[in-house]
């Protein structure tokens, strides 16, 4: 740590004629990669005026595992599971994304009934994700129980994906053509039972976090972030949504059954940290109201559409983008006509988001830093992939 | 008007404060609420499509399903799969291609489901078992089908 601290102090004093990064009087420090308040390996180097930052440097590559690379030697089929690697939080979502660029390939319609159980399983993820994002938020910030409470209530996504996935955070249960298996027979049951359950849940989520004044101290007014700099640093997801940005994909370019079930985009226009937690905890009862008129509308019918057993893309390029959790992701495909991909490009919505960091935080004070980065949500496989 | 907006600022917060205390006490008296279950004394059953690891099932006749056809070696990303044949001879003389070893990587293994669902004759499935800890890395490397075990008469 201590040399690579010396390496970008030398990097910041040969820069700094022009940049004006360090003056006299300025502390950097390093906070990370194994920083328990930074959610995952990520490096910040963090230029301080007293307590006031400066500049903040994320350094990357810590958890770098050349996925991309990965997948142009795997098959279509099987480049789909590394994809849970990638945001693990919403793995169901990812792998979403991948199954809808390669079917957009193979021209391959899919069934109504796993076009409704895919959404059903997005929604899910999201709220699962959405759930931990709240815990780990407040207990950024200083608050400890409701991460336990956040779990509490995850856990009970997580048993009904385990039912009916086999697995409980890296999935893969959507595979080109539809899913992997049908529903399990106890799923509606237990969605049901969840939803139920969540309802009472969620407002109580309210009452012990949003409607605390300590709270709201901590994240109104910092973090600001305009509508114009979320466009043209790329953010996406509830973050550009804080800052009055419409850009939920599933509003804007509906894919399988969006575009049949009533929900509202939600846009705060406020642009500070308590828009994007207002963001999220509204997102949260959207995607509970998706699930409810869903759950007892599965359609009949096959859950997975007849492909060949060797998947092959023509020759040509395809993009399919997808709302995860955390923004737009999307997946581009270059083939050469084989049984692997040429080149995978992957849009993860972490990195675009994680690049404004500067941009906020300038400025405010260091205890800050780790409300703004809670209200990023990041998830630093995703950013490195 | 200073002061007053500091006291008042300091009630509001302690009122919030205490609601959101009034959560923490209400499961702080409420012991059935709790949901921590004491896992190595307590098991929760798994369900059954849980993947824990890849086992071949064996019949009472020491008898499996596995033709030795690689289509699981094939379509696992990751070469945990290594599926070694012979050729036996049936009786009629002729040559005929079958499983001699099927070597299982569990350290490689992400338990992803690809090679059950490519498997023609449902010769592997996945396990509940997860606790897959050894002192030994070698024993994480498994030989599926048991020794003396041959394929089920029909199955093709």
């Amino acid at each position: 740590m201590y040399r690579e601290t010396q390496i970008i102090k030398h990097a910041q004093k040969a820069s700094s004629n022009g940049g004006n990064l360090e003056e006299a009087g300025d502390l950097v420090i390093n906070v990370g990669p194994q920083h328990p308040s930074t959610h995952g390996v990520l490096h910040l180097v963090i230029t301080l005026h007293g307590e006031t930052i400066k500049n903040v440097e994320p350094h990357l590559g810590y958890i770098h595992r050349s996925i991309e690379k990965m997948c142009e030697s795997l098959s279509y089929r099987q480049f789909i599971y590394v994809t849970s690697r990638m945001d693990y939080l919403s793995s169901h979502i990812n792998n979403h994304g991948c199954a809808m660029c390669v079917e957009k390939g193979l021209q391959v319609e899919i069934p109504p009934r796993a076009k409704v159980i895919r959404v059903l399983m997005d929604e899910l993820t999201r709220l699962a994700s959405h759930q931990l994002w709240w815990g780990a938020m407040a207990m950024d910030v200083g608050a400890l129980t409701p991460f336990f409470h956040a779990f509490r209530e995850r856990e009970m996504i997580n048993d009904i994906m385990e039912e009916t996935c086999g697995a409980r955070l890296t999935m893969n249960y959507m595979v080109p053509g539809g899913v992997m298996y049908d529903i399990h027979p106890n799923f509606q049951k237990r969605v049901k039972e969840f939803i139920e359950e969540f309802k009472k849940k969620i407002d109580e989520y309210d009452e012990l976090v949003t409607g605390n004044i300590i709270f709201q101290n901590r994240m109104k007014g910092v973090g600001y972030l305009t509508k114009e700099d979320a466009i043209s640093y790329g953010c996406t997801g509830p973050t550009a949504r804080g800052s009055g940005v419409s850009c939920d994909i599933r509003k804007l370019y509906p894919y399988e059954v969006y575009d049949q079930v009533q929900f509202n985009e939600i846009i705060e226009t406020d642009g500070d940290c308590f828009a994007r937690y207002l963001v999220r905890m509204q997102e949260m009862r959207q995607s509970l109201s998706m699930v409810e008129q869903l759950i007892d509308n599965i359609p009949e019918g096959d859950f997975q559409a007849k492909t060949k057993a060797v998947l092959k893309l023509p020759k040509g390029e395809f993009y399919s983008k997808i709302e995860t959790a955390r923004g737009e992701f999307g997946v581009y495909i270059v083939s050469e006509g084989g049984t692997t991909p040429y080149r995978i490009k992957f849009r993860s919505p972490g990195f675009s988001n994680l690049s404004a960091l500067n941009h906020m935080a300038k400025g405010y004070k260091i205890g800050d830093l780790v409300a703004i980065m809670g209200t990023l949500d990041l998830v630093i496989p995703d950013i490195d992939r | 008007m200073f002061l007053k907006d500091y006291i008042s600022d300091v009630f509001n917060a302690t009122k919030s404060l205490l609601k959101g205390m009034r959560r923490t006490g209400y499961y702080f008296t409420h012991h059935k609420e709790i949901i921590t279950q004491q896992y190595p004394e307590v098991k929760q059953a798994l369900p059954e499509r849980f993947r824990g690891e890849v086992v071949m099932p064996h019949d009472e006749n020491n008898e499996h399903a596995c033709t030795g056809c690689t289509a699981c070696e094939l379509a696992c990303p990751n070469a945990t799969i290594k599926i070694i044949t012979k050729f036996d001879v049936t009786p009629d003389g002729k040559k005929k291609k079958a499983l001699d070893t099927f070597v299982y990587h569990l350290e490689l293994c992400t338990m992803c489901n690809l090679c059950v669902q490519a498997c023609p004759t449902d010769a592997i499935k996945m396990a509940q078992t997860f606790e897959h800890s050894v002192y030994d890395r070698s024993r994480l490397t498994k030989k599926l089908n048991e020794p003396g075990s041959k394929i089920r008469a029909g199955v093709e």
